[in-house]
């Protein structure tokens, strides 16, 4: 029988790559990296000129990478460059306190040593992450980049998705990624309409020198205006995340460095020393957004684009970065298979895999923020029982330690061992 | 037409055929089986031909025909993955989906409104023959083994799948997906034709095929998802068969 379809060469668009992602932060190259070792080509579109990108200078902003995300990151083979100037973290002290008192650690303690998988996480300053994905991606024959372009429409047709940038070209894809944070324009020109909510807080961010060693030991002190998180960078240096009202933290703000040390210090206390800044100071007001859909058509969601949480436990990245190898899990074994990776089959199992997780992961860090940030007496008595009554049940403890070191849960292949 | 394809049976699929691409439409169970059929079935095809599935087209070179190809859902991956693919389908109507789709999905595929027994009477010859849940359905299943085992190349790899008979088959595949999750029309399996995996291979071996493996697809109805499984073949499951080499039937 004739088949009119047989040795017709199809007039189509051509495509340009897999995927195209949108945002070169740090979950976009992630991504490409990460699909490129599925054989998956991608290009990056980022806002940023590169230079912009590739700053030498500390700027004070620092990770906790949890140990799934430093599994991922060593599985891209970016950890290797990464690891001589991380700090390990080996312990994690929670301590419930008030401003002025003196810090007693009655509280949880966590100790990686109860763990045999290692160090439960690792502080890695932002400027060498991004270096070392920036560096990853420019090696990689599967990663195309452009920097210094945004995205101005985008259009879905029968067998790929197409975006036009602000300079005129028009690239086209399989699958478009938006991984352009919390307003996301990929998530807003799809359509996919955002629930959230504000803290009324406010996190102040820098990185301070300190005279006494830390240890390898990370800190979260919860007083009522909001949390403190003091966690180890390499050397005398500690990144703190330090959570105020908005309007107490607008004040702190605007306080010259030496007026800002002298309202810091009450809080940190003098466990470590005297204290000094140690790089730039960053204000972020605390909001929880979450996507409605984490997919549309030919689209997917990642990181802060799908849910921007609360970076009380510093799970904002390592969210981020499950999505990214959840997301190229379920492609992988998709373009294996010879399906196509943004059929509406394909990308429901991304979905399914990950919005169940982060939506419960920041209503808990939502209730953990609540519960802490207050001085009403009973909830303080109770949360020092409960803190109590973890650290006496070495299983309990142990638990906490695993999902804090991210290995808990439905893995991606790329955070295994 | 040949004697082996039951007429009413046509029917029925034929009244089905548009909504083959539909994820959430009346295919979904299929839809939702894919995965783990196409699993194993590049899992086999790799194996038979040595083919690395991680290669940008493993499947180049091979040619492969689909016995009952409806709207396409295994010809197109088989021809993402590089394979010159033939989709032959009894329903007429299955035809123009299937081509529009694979023009939609910038692939080239070759849809022929035909039956198995036709296309071997043309001398056509493949590496693999996918005949995935069609058996069930045809008046003969002997006569339409021997025709798909005449369509393949000696050595060559037929993969075949269909339903268990049995009690729990009879709950599943006929009052829980027909009846109670609607998932098929009313009418869609005969449980009667429901074929045991021991008669099935000696259905295969009468066939002149040699047979090589059986696996048993699994609905999870807590994860919603289907796994393969070694042992539990109660229900759905898939064989694997080879022609031998110097076969009389060739």
């Amino acid at each position: 029988m004739d088949n009119p379809a047989r040795g017709r060469i199809f007039a189509g668009m051509e495509h340009d790559c897999d995927i195209l992602i949108v945002g070169g932060g740090l979950n976009g190259p992630a991504l490409a990296l990460a699909a490129a070792t599925a054989g998956l080509k991608s290009i990056v579109i980022d806002a940023l000129p590169e230079a912009a990108r590739t700053q030498e200078d500390f700027d004070g902003r620092g990770y906790a990478l949890a140990l799934s995300s430093v599994r991922m990151l060593d599985n891209l083979g970016l950890w290797e460059r990464l690891e001589p100037n991380a700090q390990p973290m080996r312990e994690i002290k929670v301590t419930d306190g008030r401003v002025g008192d003196a810090q007693v650690f009655l509280g949880l303690h966590f100790d990686s040593a109860e763990i045999e998988e290692g160090p439960m996480g690792q502080m890695v300053e932002d400027r060498y992450l991004r270096r070392a994905l920036l560096e990853a991606m420019e090696a990689n024959p599967h990663v195309d980049q452009r920097a210094g372009e945004t995205v101005i429409a985008q259009h879905t047709g029968p067998g790929g998705i197409s975006v036009t940038l602000a300079s005129g070209e028009t690239l086209r894809a399989r699958l478009l990624v938006g991984a352009d944070g919390r307003q996301s324009g990929t998530a807003a020109r799809a359509g996919i309409r955002r629930t959230g909510w504000g803290y009324g807080q406010t996190a102040l961010v820098c990185a301070i020198a300190h005279d006494a060693p830390h240890h390898g030991v990370a800190h979260q002190f919860f007083m009522p205006p909001g949390p403190l998180a003091i966690l180890p960078l390499p050397g005398n240096r500690s990144s703190i995340v330090w959570s105020e009202t908005d309007a107490q933290a607008r004040a702190i703000n605007a306080l010259p460095d030496e007026d800002y040390l002298e309202v810091l210090r009450p809080r940190f206390g003098d466990f470590l020393g005297e204290i000094s800044l140690a790089g730039k100071r960053f204000v972020y007001p605390l909001n929880l957004t979450l996507a409605n859909s984490f997919i549309a058509e030919r689209l997917a969601l990642v990181g802060d684009a799908a849910h921007g949480m609360h970076p009380i436990a510093g799970q904002g990245l390592n969210a981020g970065l499950r999505d990214v190898a959840a997301l190229a899990d379920v492609l992988s074994h998709a373009q294996r298979r010879g399906e196509d990776i943004a059929s509406p089959l394909v990308l429901a199992r991304y979905q399914q895999w990950r919005r169940f997780d982060t939506a419960s992961l920041a209503a808990a860090t939502d209730l953990f923020n609540r519960l802490f940030s207050n001085d009403n007496a009973l909830l303080r008595l109770g949360r020092d029982l409960g803190m109590a009554a973890i650290n006496a049940v070495p299983g309990l403890r142990r638990g906490f330690i695993r999902e804090a070191a991210g290995i808990t849960g439905d893995l991606p292949e790329l955070m295994r061992d | 037409m040949t004697e082996t394809v039951d007429p009413s049976e046509i029917a029925k699929f034929e009244a089905m055929a548009a909504e083959w691409w539909d994820p959430n439409g009346k295919f979904k169970p299929l839809h939702m089986m894919n995965p783990v059929r196409l699993d194993y079935i590049t899992r086999q095809i790799a194996g038979e031909y040595d083919r690395d599935l991680s290669a940008a087209k493993p499947f180049e070179g091979l040619r492969i025909v689909d016995i009952g190809c409806g709207g396409g859902l295994l010809c197109e991956p088989m021809a993402r993955l590089g394979a010159e693919v033939v989709g032959v389908d009894a329903a007429e109507r299955n035809i123009p989906v299937a081509r529009l789709h694979a023009e939609q999905s910038e692939l080239e595929i070759d849809y022929r409104h035909t039956t198995a027994e036709a296309l071997a009477a043309e001398n056509e010859l493949f590496d693999v023959v996918i005949n995935m849940e069609v058996v069930e359905h045809v008046a003969s299943p002997l006569a339409y083994l021997k025709a798909c085992q005449a369509l393949l190349k000696p050595s060559g790899l037929h993969l075949c799948s269909t339903i268990n008979r049995n009690p729990k088959s009879f709950a599943m595949a006929i009052v829980g997906a027909e009846w109670v999750m609607r998932w098929l029309p009313k009418g869609t399996h005969e449980w009667s034709k429901f074929i045991t995996p021991d008669e099935l291979f000696d259905l295969l071996r009468q066939a002149g095929l040699e047979p090589v493996d059986r696996k048993g697809y699994v609905f999870n109805p807590v994860s919603w998802t289907w796994k393969i499984s070694d042992r539990d073949l109660s229900v759905n499951y898939v064989t694997a068969a080879i022609k031998p080499e110097a076969a009389a039937w060739a």
